[in-house]
């Protein structure tokens, strides 16, 4: 029997089973542990992070999620919420924290600046979204997402969580724990270590 | 006394903390419902509000004021034959008081003359830039771009909204926003009498 | 608004004659002072005129002039209009000016900013580096030859966005399709960082010897940029002999976001949005801000009845802006959510009020030149009254309740000296820090703005400058607040909200401005020059938070590091106002 089968509601649990067992997927009940407690990153960059904690205090209380043990360290989260305008004086510590979060890890871009660069996507230290660096999960438009819309950010992301299947996650692939992003460096402007010699070729080839 | 001060900011947190139950009580006697309603939501935004202040969205909503501003939309009204008739000539003031020139407009051309036609032909906010200051909505001479209430539009990808996206029905306008609508369309039709006055003295 | 003219009563020419001469440039006020003559000339507008405070020192390139300009703005502690005075060098690098820190020590970290982003050295600071961008950057990005990878125009609005406007991603007009820029046979494999050894070098002069003449060990703490405590992407360098902390450098920068280079870009209009996300706490406060400075060079009076609204909006948000201080810092010292989260309670509901008003609960974007966007809209005035007059003084008292006399809280706070009144004087911090260390120095009194000098209120002070003081100046400040919007409330009249027709492109004439203005943190201050044309030439603006952390090391050398935490919390500093 498929997973999608054992899903649906009207799969028939015999007669004499009933209210005995209940029967499910290993991915649903193991999707279900995962997207109850998202732990997010205590780390907040700019106006987003203030929304952030609204969104965890009383009115809007992501408890109910599941999701308001904030760990100030990456090694017990699993949830990057990129809050704010990533600059590129902030970029490799943002790649550091990154890598040193255990898998599974999600990314959400919250707001406008993480998502694409916002409002300030022509400033000369700005990194123009998030994603040009860490693989972005769900992505939360506005300037800054209200709490309810974090909130509604956070819904989306677990349903992403719970579509995804033991069979195909990246964390059970082979050699899937060392792959690191290169953390950037900051040179004359940012330097992405995986771009090197496409910079020095671009950069050869200009004038002046 | 050594403890007194902790005694008493811990007689603050119990207060607190039996106040949820006793407001609970409250709206039990009053036979009313506390959670999952608007006026629940209602009171716990209100001056007097005790106890439990969370609003348990997703199952209920805070209400939004009309004021409110998210992402901009466009406005289209809809004639008799379902056509849409969007309100914008494309005259490209909010794409200039844009503060981050989030807006990009192609004006339509006539194809026959060459000269301009107040439609646009192409409209593109990056919600990714947009800060929401509601400027463009502000200025608009045309009523055409108003900032919309919606604001739980996460996705898996970029927002790069085109005019399919934007464009939204005069209806939903004022339903979202109905003092402001009502007055401008009273603004409006006032304009268009005052015009079709003009046009009979001169004719 | 009516200027007065600032320096009726200083005559710095007769002073200094030959070496000191007054702007005459139209719109523009102060002195010009010879570079060889600047620190005497400081030392006498300190000394002998008695302006012991200096609030701002930034640069202007006038690039078609081929000079650059230092202009410093002075104020006495006491009150009354200020003084400026500039220093006007060829722009040809090097661009030396002397540095003024052994005159005003709050120079410190704004002559740095000047040199970072404009490339003017002042010779004689002694710890002269970039601090808001890397070392290693290429160019010093506000000077007006230098342009961004994303670089499109010089003013806003940009031609491409309308009528043709195909849409096109900035990456896609960029040769590396980012926003980077590198100059030419860049080679970044070849790249040695330089990293942080200038930062690592400046800290080298903290060493410990012990009697017998040996180097003992010491450690270097790197708190931030990620740290939970250090409010946002702050980072201390930090010294320290066992707990001690004997050396710090604060670095800052990481939430540059090129305030003023964008907001020379913009029209006068695009910017007030922009202010919203400087301090993100008080939106409300940055509007007002950059709204007196605009109004002070357009020379227009601002609408009465948008004139209380005003008031009434900046004391809502200095109240919040308090009430999560307290909580904030309490957070800090480790008592854990309880006292934020009923904070946070009462920020919602004066949130609310903002959302209602302005459309926006944090960025509210909602004064205008000459007013304000709208008016109240139905029915947010009794909230305002229901709040002001009922639930926040309740709720003031219930957390003074909860907090003041709680034994722990008082023993962690009391007799830990933040800084002392000369000192923070001669740092030139603003704000309740400064009151807290016994200085009553409160714009809204000193150098009123909008209608403050129409309310009764006192200028909270305290006397001993410890924790706790800072503290309770807060809690001081919040009921002050409640008692000026009392009074707006009872007296604000009908009428319309904006003396100006609602435009989008504004006239203003040249000049300079220097709006000032008592914001939560301190001193808030937009320096405008314009040159008549529709956008500013120069956009500075001058922030309570940064100014502030110019003590940080002295104010934390010799404790602890746990008390640094909270030492750093009392300052109040916000990064997205302190990086700009």
């Amino acid at each position: 029997m498929d997973n999608e089968k054992l899903n649906l509601p009207g799969y028939e649990i015999p007669e004499d089973l009933e209210h005995a067992v209940a029967i499910t997927t290993l991915d649903r009940i193991y999707n279900w542990g995962q997207r109850s407690s998202v732990w997010p990153l205590m780390f907040g960059l700019a106006c987003c992070a203030i929304e952030m904690i609204a969104a965890q205090a009383a009115r809007y209380d992501m408890a109910r999620f599941g999701m308001e043990v904030m760990r100030p360290t990456p090694r017990q989260a699993d949830m990057m919420l990129v809050s704010g305008t990533v600059t590129k004086k902030m970029i490799p510590a943002i790649v550091r924290l990154y890598n040193q979060m255990p898998e599974p890890k999600y990314v959400v871009a919250m707001g406008a600046c993480a998502s694409g660069g916002g409002p300030f996507k022509e400033g000369y230290n700005v990194v123009a979204g998030v994603d040009k660096f860490l693989p972005v999960d769900v992505y939360i438009p506005g300037c800054p997402p209200t709490p309810q819309a974090l909130i509604a950010g956070m819904i989306k992301l677990q349903e992403k969580i719970d579509k995804q299947s033991l069979k195909t996650v990246r964390w059970y692939k082979k050699g899937a724990d060392t792959v690191e992003i290169p953390v950037p460096i900051l040179g004359p402007d940012l330097i992405d270590p995986r771009r090197n010699a496409e910079i020095k070729s671009i950069a050869a080839a200009q004038k002046g | 006394m050594y403890g007194k001060g902790i005694l008493k900011g811990l007689s603050v947190t119990w207060g607190r903390f039996w106040a949820t139950y006793t407001e609970d009580l409250a709206w039990l006697v009053r036979g009313k419902k506390r959670y999952f309603n608007q006026d629940g939501v209602k009171a716990r935004a209100g001056k007097d509000t005790r106890g439990i202040f969370t609003v348990q969205y997703p199952e209920e909503h805070l209400t939004i004021p009309e004021e409110f501003r998210y992402i901009p939309f466009l406005v289209y009204d809809e004639t008799a034959e379902e056509k849409k008739e969007v309100r914008c000539t494309s005259c490209g003031i909010c794409a200039k008081v844009c503060p981050p020139q989030c807006i990009w407009i192609v004006r339509t051309n006539d194809p026959v003359t060459g000269r301009p036609v107040p439609v646009p032909a192409e409209f593109y906010i990056d919600a990714d830039i947009c800060m929401n200051c509601g400027l463009c909505a502000e200025y608009c001479p045309f009523d055409a771009i108003k900032m919309d209430h919606d604001f739980a539009i996460a996705s898996y990808e970029r927002n790069v909204y085109n005019m399919e996206k934007l464009l939204k029905p005069a209806s939903y306008y004022a339903n979202i926003r109905p003092l402001n609508a009502t007055r401008e369309d009273e603004a409006r039709k006032a304009k268009e009498a005052a015009k079709a006055a003009k046009a009979e003295a001169a004719s | 608004m009516t200027t007065t003219p600032l320096t009726s009563t200083v005559d710095l020419v007769a002073r200094f004659p030959g070496f000191v001469t007054a702007d005459t440039r139209p719109g523009f006020t102060g002195f010009i002072v010879d570079k060889n003559k600047l620190v005497e000339a400081a030392t006498a507008i300190r000394d002998e005129f008695g302006y012991d405070l200096l609030t701002a020192v930034t640069g202007v390139d006038y690039f078609p002039e081929n000079k650059m300009e230092v202009v410093y703005h002075a104020y006495k502690i006491t009150g009354g209009p200020g003084l400026v005075f500039k220093v006007q060098v060829p722009r040809t690098d090097p661009v030396e000016v002397p540095s003024l820190i052994q005159v005003y020590a709050g120079a410190d970290l704004q002559e740095r900013e000047a040199w970072d982003l404009l490339g003017i050295k002042f010779t004689g600071h002694p710890d002269l580096r970039r601090i808001l961008m890397w070392e290693g950057f290429e160019g010093h990005p506000l000077r007006k030859d230098w342009q961004e990878p994303f670089y499109e125009e010089d003013f806003k609005p940009f031609k491409s966005r309308w009528p043709d406007g195909k849409i096109e991603m900035a990456e896609d007009k960029n040769p590396y399709k980012d926003n980077l820029k590198f100059p030419q046979n860049f080679d970044p494999e070849k790249w040695i960082p330089e990293g942080d050894a200038l930062l690592y070098g400046s800290l080298a002069k903290y060493t410990i010897t012990d009697e017998h003449g040996l180097k003992s060990d010491r450690i270097v703490v790197n708190m931030g940029p990620q740290h939970p405590s250090t409010h946002g992407v702050f980072r201390a360098a930090i010294v320290l002999e066992g707990e001690t902390v004997l050396g710090l450098k604060p670095v800052v920068g990481y939430l540059h976001r090129n305030h003023d280079k964008i907001g020379e870009r913009n029209t006068y209009l695009q910017n007030m949005p922009y202010t919203d996300r400087l301090d993100y706490f008080n939106s409300m406060s940055n509007n007002f801000g950059y709204a007196v400075a605009v109004e002070k060079l357009m020379n227009i009076k601002v609408a009465e009845r948008a004139e209380y609204i005003r008031v009434i909006m900046a004391e809502l948000s200095r109240i919040q802006n308090h009430l999560v201080f307290v909580g904030m810092l309490l957070n800090d010292l480790g008592a854990m959510y309880t006292p934020a989260l009923y904070a946070f309670e009462e920020r919602e509901l004066i949130l609310d009020i903002f959302e209602a008003a302005a459309g926006s609960r944090m960025m509210c974007n909602y004064f205008r030149f000459g007013g304000v966007v709208r008016d109240l809209p139905e029915g947010v005035l009794q909230k305002i009254k229901d709040l002001v007059l009922e639930r926040l003084p309740a709720k003031t008292d219930e957390m003074e309740r909860f907090l003041s006399e709680n034994e722990v809280l008082v023993s962690r706070l009391q007799g830990i000296k933040v800084i002392n009144a000369e000192d923070a004087i001669k740092f030139s911090m603003t704000g309740p820090v400064l009151r807290a260390a016994g200085v009553p120095y409160d714009i809204r009194r000193a150098d009123p703005y909008g209608i403050y000098d129409r309310f009764d209120f006192d200028v909270a002070v305290r006397q001993h400058g410890d924790l706790m003081d800072n503290y309770l100046i807060r809690i001081d400040e919040i009921r002050q607040s409640l008692r000026i919007l009392e009074q707006a409330i009872k007296q604000i009249p009908e009428g319309p909200i904006n003396s100006q027709k609602p435009q989008y492109q504004v006239r203003v004439p040249a000049g300079e401005a220097y709006g000032r203005i008592e914001s939560p943190k301190g001193e808030l201050a937009y320096y405008l020059i314009s040159n008549g044309k529709p956008n500013p030439w120069r956009y500075h603006v001058r922030p309570a938070s940064f100014v502030n952390i110019t003590a940080l090391e002295k104010i934390s050398l010799g404790t602890k590091i746990a008390d640094f935490v909270a030492l750093l919390g009392v300052l109040d500093i916000v990064m997205g106002e302190l990086d700009r």
